[in-house]
């Protein structure tokens, strides 16, 4: 018997017992392992990147604009010779902050509105589901489009716009998770001890389908980066010379068509990483908290 | 007559999400940042004559009323006059529609032809060769960004292999429009007799519809071989199957016509996704469609035309989303459309 056999019979407690199924997870697919790898490495350049980068990614200079990649400007240099390796590491944090602010935002509101319509029905069900098939009745990029039009060119308004956009999937997700449980055993044993409604919501339901919109906000953080990148193409939100990758695709394009393709290639390139990473870390995150729904 | 009076339940139905819409888009127009009376008077504005066009534009009036008018307006087809171009909103729009039009659903048409077959094949050898990059192709589709989808494809096609005209809109410059008949170039090029331009047209669309049927292959591939999954292992394909039917019969009469229906809901959220990714494809491509005429009007804090933009995409996709329930209950007697 090896130790490996050995270890899997020992009973573990819930927490070691998730870590070793989350390993198992993690090394058993080499896909999701590379995923979980390119997520902390998304993080650390979101952390220290400002502080690792070779030049500011703001200073200009014009004696070597558009310079191709090279040793010294590892992407090259757009066309006021910022380098573009600097500005793509920089950019990291404001993206991910983007995306992560936004999932949480909609996480917040669309699962607790969700829940409540889950669990009170009648009038607050219909309110929530109206609220969510308005705002399925728009193509969503349009309606975060419109959104950030009419409350104003900010970062903070994309992040709005994006945690909009979200909110139907969430409250769906939440309102039916929530409403198979409102009569099961333990809600009933929680109302018959007491409990107020909202810390029956709050305490016993929301832990219990917290796995689920956990899997939920990962796999929308992808489509959150390209939301926000999408609405700074266009020119929302992020203004230069902030260093965004939407931005920085669009500054790009016009040397697309005269051969200067790195401009737009690199932060292009790792914007599409991002993405993919997210969605293939939704797959493993599913995996690890939600063992019944594997594909 | 049956399928007439449930074609009007129907329409019935989609009575609540059009007051939505009007709701939202109305709420739009009143959260604009600033007092949009002044906006609209100018910097050099006195106080009286910001006074003067709010009464002018009701926004004096308590809310409920303006959002009368506001519907009033809208049922009278005014959405108000571009601040760039000087035109009435809605004669811009029908102006560029077509554009917009022809670019989505000839990329709809090829996202189809390409995504359809792939699932299928995919699903008949399952964990086969072509499963696997159905796979792929699927999970790399929906991290691709449009505009960078884009923009590779030009650098390729155009900058280093010379094969599709610059990306400059929907005919080269020297190219004459064909007379107008639908808008479609492609359409309105072939009545005319004109093969040349039909032609020119086509090589312009063509990198912007690969752009977009590149994005919307990967969730109709994906949901075809899923359905076909399903569909094949269920049991009245093991009896056509055992009753010594052909193949080709037994995947595409009896497998695949039952594998269309949940593909056909999947269009309606891919077009949803369509008309986002069409805005962001337009401005790369420099398309002249009702997309690239929003973000135009973005840009110039010009807001009359984004919310015209937004109530039209919005129709759009109702009118859409009516056709597919139209269509799911003529393919399907079982399905009652009213339901």
């Amino acid at each position: 018997m090896s130790a490996a056999g050995l270890s899997a019979t020992r009973p573990s407690s819930g927490l070691t017992a998730t870590l070793q199924h989350a390993r198992h997870v993690i090394t058993e697919n080499p896909v999701t392992g590379l995923a979980f790898a390119l997520f902390l490495l998304l993080v650390m350049t979101a952390i220290l990147g400002p502080s690792l980068v070779p030049y500011d990614p703001l200073a200009t200079d014009s004696s070597a604009s558009l310079r191709p990649p090279s040793a010294r400007h590892w992407f090259g240099t757009d066309q006021l010779g910022r380098d573009i390796f600097s500005r793509v590491v920089v950019a990291t944090r404001l993206d991910m902050i983007i995306a992560v602010t936004s999932v949480a935002v909609v996480f917040a509101a669309g699962g607790l509105a969700g829940i409540a319509a889950g669990y009170f029905g009648g009038w607050t069900d219909r309110i929530v589901g109206r609220l969510a098939d308005t705002i399925m009745a728009f193509p969503l990029f349009v309606l975060a489009m419109g959104i950030v039009a009419a409350l104003g060119n900010t970062v903070t308004n994309i992040v709005i716009a994006t945690a909009v956009v979200n909110f139907p999937l969430y409250a769906r997700l939440a309102r039916a998770e929530a409403n198979i449980r409102r009569d099961a055993g333990f809600v009933m044993a929680a109302r018959l001890s007491g409990n107020t409604d909202l810390r029956i919501l709050l305490f016993h339901i929301m832990p219990n389908i917290l796995p689920i919109m956990v899997v939920q906000m990962s796999l929308t953080m992808g489509y959150a980066i390209l939301n926000a990148a999408g609405l700074s193409f266009i020119g929302l939100g992020v203004r230069p010379p902030t260093p965004e990758w939407g931005i920085m695709v669009a500054e790009g394009a016009a040397g697309i068509i005269s051969g200067e393709w790195w401009v737009a290639l690199f932060p292009g390139l790792t914007l599409m990483g991002a993405v993919f990473c997210f969605n293939l870390l939704g797959d493993g995150v599913r995996d690890i908290v939600d063992p019944q729904r594997r594909t | 007559m049956r399928v007439a009076r449930q074609i009007g339940q129907r329409l019935v139905t989609a009575l609540p999400s059009v007051a939505g819409v009007i709701v939202v888009t109305f709420l739009l127009t009143r959260i604009l940042p600033g007092d949009t009376a002044a906006y609209f008077a100018g910097p050099a504005a006195t106080p009286a004559a910001i006074e003067e066009i709010r009464a002018r534009l009701g926004l004096d009036q308590p809310l409920p009323v303006q959002f009368l008018h506001y519907v009033g307006d809208l049922a009278r087809g005014d959405f108000g006059a571009s601040l760039t171009t000087g035109q009435p909103v809605l004669a811009d729009i029908t102006a560029r529609l077509p554009a917009s039009a022809e670019l989505v659903l000839v990329a709809l048409v090829l996202a189809v032809a390409i995504a359809v077959p792939l699932g299928i094949v995919a699903a008949l050898k399952e964990r086969s060769m072509i499963d696997h990059a159905c796979r792929v192709v699927a999970t790399a589709g929906v991290s691709l960004p449009v505009f960078f989808t884009g923009l590779l494809l030009v650098y390729v096609f155009y900058y280093i292999l010379g094969w599709a005209p610059s990306p400059l809109g929907r005919l080269d410059v020297f190219a004459s429009a064909p007379p107008t008949a639908s808008g479609f170039f492609l359409i309105d090029t072939l009545l005319a007799g004109d093969v040349e331009t039909f032609r020119a047209t086509l090589a312009q669309l063509a990198l912007p519809a690969a752009t977009l049927a590149i994005f919307a292959l990967a969730p109709i591939a994906r949901m075809t071989r899923g359905a076909m999954l399903s569909v094949l292992g269920s049991d009245f394909v093991r009896t056509a199957r055992a009753a010594g039917l052909s193949p080709g019969t037994v995947v595409m009469g009896y497998a695949f016509r039952n594998a269309v229906l949940p593909v056909i809901t999947t269009l309606g959220m891919v077009f949803s996704f369509l008309l986002g990714a069409s805005v962001l494809v337009e401005k790369v491509f420099a398309w002249p469609g009702i997309g690239s005429y929003a973000v135009e009007a973005l840009i110039a804090s010009d807001y009359a035309p984004v919310q015209g933009f937004v109530l039209v995409m919005a129709v759009l996709y109702l009118l859409l989303n009516l056709c597919i329930d139209i269509l799911y209950g003529l393919i399907d007697p079982r399905v009652r459309i009213d339901a």
